[in-house]
């Protein structure tokens, strides 16, 4: 992160409420502790990686935010208040990876249509304003060119924009994405990160987005979330990524190693 | 020399009925059958045609209209299934093996004694290939009655059953009930399922479910126009089927008609075959670089 945007965070974090606030949440699954002592804040417009290595329970941590998985212990709170399901509606979530069959009669304006009102019954009415809605919504993810094509056909990351707008349209205050950059090509993983950094800046949304790998998120990134071994540190990227934080996190020696802007993060002697 | 159009076709009673009754199924059938395909459950479907069979023949056993075995059997499954977890795909095995084997045994068993009883065939004949020309005109409003609440379920869950179907995380996020959608989808499917079996038998019922929703999703790409052209088709294949099985009665053997059973899925499969002459969908070129594992770990 560089000195300027690092002023910038911590300028906004000293003004800005608790947007979402997790509080000493832990999780039990199958009988066996996965995660506990979580415990970070986001706030308004911030851009916040969940980092750690695959299994180290991030879709776990992102199930909870969204009410799909009760935690044993602690709780979640949105702008200071437990969460309910009007609350609930201020969550804009893009799902790990799907897989949409080619034959799905879905168009890429249906999905994002889905976003405005999927969850209520009957049929959607076509109009005028909830035309221009999904197109603004599509357009705002720079996916207009494709806003009548089957969702199933296309590629990976234009998948991916297609379900940020669905995620937007309901003009979310804080949007989950899990593992939106995996199986992506290095192009579109670059263009979506923008896009994201993007809508963080422009329209002040919260991001939360998990991903195994920090490094295409550095320019982005205001915080890191990093889960490792059922337990999480969180704070500015540069604080947190350190040798000495992460071999504490982790429970044995690791190594931070910066090359050309790059973190790797190996595991020691 | 005769006329595929007998001047008589439509003033004929059973033939009013049977392209009436063969509307209402088409359309029901064509618009929940594209939900079928789109959620992977065509084999609940072929679950439920198996058991209705079951209670299609104990119907007809007792001296009930076959509809109600159908429906009742049906609804029975429906609830079994979603208890027993069958659409998930460890469950489907197992009641495969042990659910549906047993039913279609029964089936048998009922039809055997059906033939002890009125020593024709008949009974399973119209249990299993259907019954269109026969239908009772008592029964017609009940047919009627049950595809319109079926299609007014599934109309309703229209939305929720496509964002469950694009992620059911996604739906429950947004706070949709999915077990409780699935459930209400799964007994309009077993309405449906039984209509069919009327219509053009137990055993071939989900042809008329897969077959219209499979083609029109190789045609369409929004959710509207899926359910209208299955829909269409269905109600295409039917109509047709029934002006042809009429005409039979002069085909050879002479004087007896081929049944509608053999016409309307004969004419679903050549529907769906067509589409793959012709397959006016554009394909949306792809990124050299996809599904390639890209990312540094």
């Amino acid at each position: 992160m560089t000195n300027e945007a690092a002023q910038r965070v911590a300028a906004a974090r000293a003004t800005q409420p608790e947007l979402l606030t997790l509080d000493d949440i832990g999780v039990r699954l199958g009988g066996r502790q996965v995660l506990s002592d979580v415990t970070f804040s986001l706030r308004k417009g911030e851009f916040t990686g969940i980092i750690g290595p695959n299994g180290a329970g991030k879709t776990t941590l992102l199930r909870v935010i969204l009410g799909l998985l009760e935690p044993s212990g602690g709780q979640v709170l949105i702008n200071g208040e437990p969460v309910d399901s009007k609350s609930k509606s201020a969550i804009g979530y893009v799902p790990q990876k799907l897989v949409i069959d080619p034959d799905m009669p879905l168009r890429a304006r249906d999905v994002v249509g889905l976003g405005l009102d999927g969850h209520r019954l009957g049929f959607a009415f076509p109009s005028r304003q909830r035309r221009d809605q999904i197109d603004a919504a599509l357009s705002d993810v720079g996916a207009a060119r494709y806003a009548d094509a089957r969702v199933g056909e296309l590629s990976g990351g234009e998948q991916q924009r297609v379900l940020i707008a669905h995620a937007l349209i309901s003009r979310p205050k804080l949007l989950l994405l899990d593992e939106p950059l995996a199986n992506l090509d290095l192009k579109s993983e670059q263009e979506i990160v923008a896009v994201l950094g993007r809508l963080a800046r422009e329209h002040q949304i919260a991001i939360l987005l998990s991903a195994h790998d920090m490094n295409p998120l550095l320019g982005v990134m205001d915080r890191i979330v990093y889960v490792a071994n059922g337990r999480v540190a969180s704070g500015p990227t540069d604080e947190v990524v350190t040798s000495e934080g992460l071999t504490r996190l982790y429970g044995h020696r690791v190594d931070v190693v910066r090359v050309q802007n790059r973190v790797l993060v190996v595991a020691g002697e | 020399m005769h006329y595929l159009f007998e001047p008589g076709l439509f003033a004929s009673g059973p033939v009013r009925t049977a392209l009436l009754v063969g509307t209402i199924v088409a359309v029901t059938s064509g618009v929940i059958g594209v939900f079928t395909v789109i959620r992977g459950q065509s084999f609940a479907g072929h679950a439920l045609a198996d058991v209705a069979t079951t209670g299609g023949s104990g119907a007809f056993l007792i001296g009930l209209n076959q509809f109600w075995g159908f429906l009742a059997a049906g609804i029975a499954a429906a609830a079994l299934m979603e208890g027993i977890g069958v659409q998930r795909r460890r469950g489907r095995d197992v009641a495969t093996g042990v659910v549906l084997g047993a039913a279609l045994g029964a089936a048998a068993l009922f039809l055997y004694l059906g033939t002890l009883h009125t020593s024709t065939t008949g009974a399973s004949f119209t249990v299993l290939f259907g019954s269109i020309f026969v239908i009772s005109p008592d029964t017609v409003p009940a047919l009627i009655a049950s595809g319109v609440i079926a299609l007014v379920v599934v109309a309703l869950l229209t939305r929720v059953l496509l964002l469950s179907s694009l992620s059911s995380d996604l739906a429950r996020a947004k706070g949709v009930p999915v077990r409780a959608v699935g459930i209400g989808y799964l007994a309009a499917l077993a309405v449906s399922v039984s209509l069919a079996a009327v219509a053009i038998g137990a055993v071939l019922s989900t042809a008329l479910l897969i077959g219209p929703s499979a083609t029109a999703l190789r045609v369409t790409k929004s959710p509207g126009w899926a359910m209208a052209a299955s829909a269409l088709t269905g109600v295409a294949a039917t109509w047709i089927g029934i002006v042809l099985a009429y005409d039979s009665f002069y085909w050879p053997p002479h004087g007896h008609g081929w049944p509608v059973s053999f016409f309307v899925v004969t004419l679903v499969l050549i529907g769906y075959l067509l589409t793959y002459v012709k397959r006016p969908r554009r394909l949306a070129p792809r990124s050299p670089h996809e599904g390639a594992e890209c990312s540094p770990a």
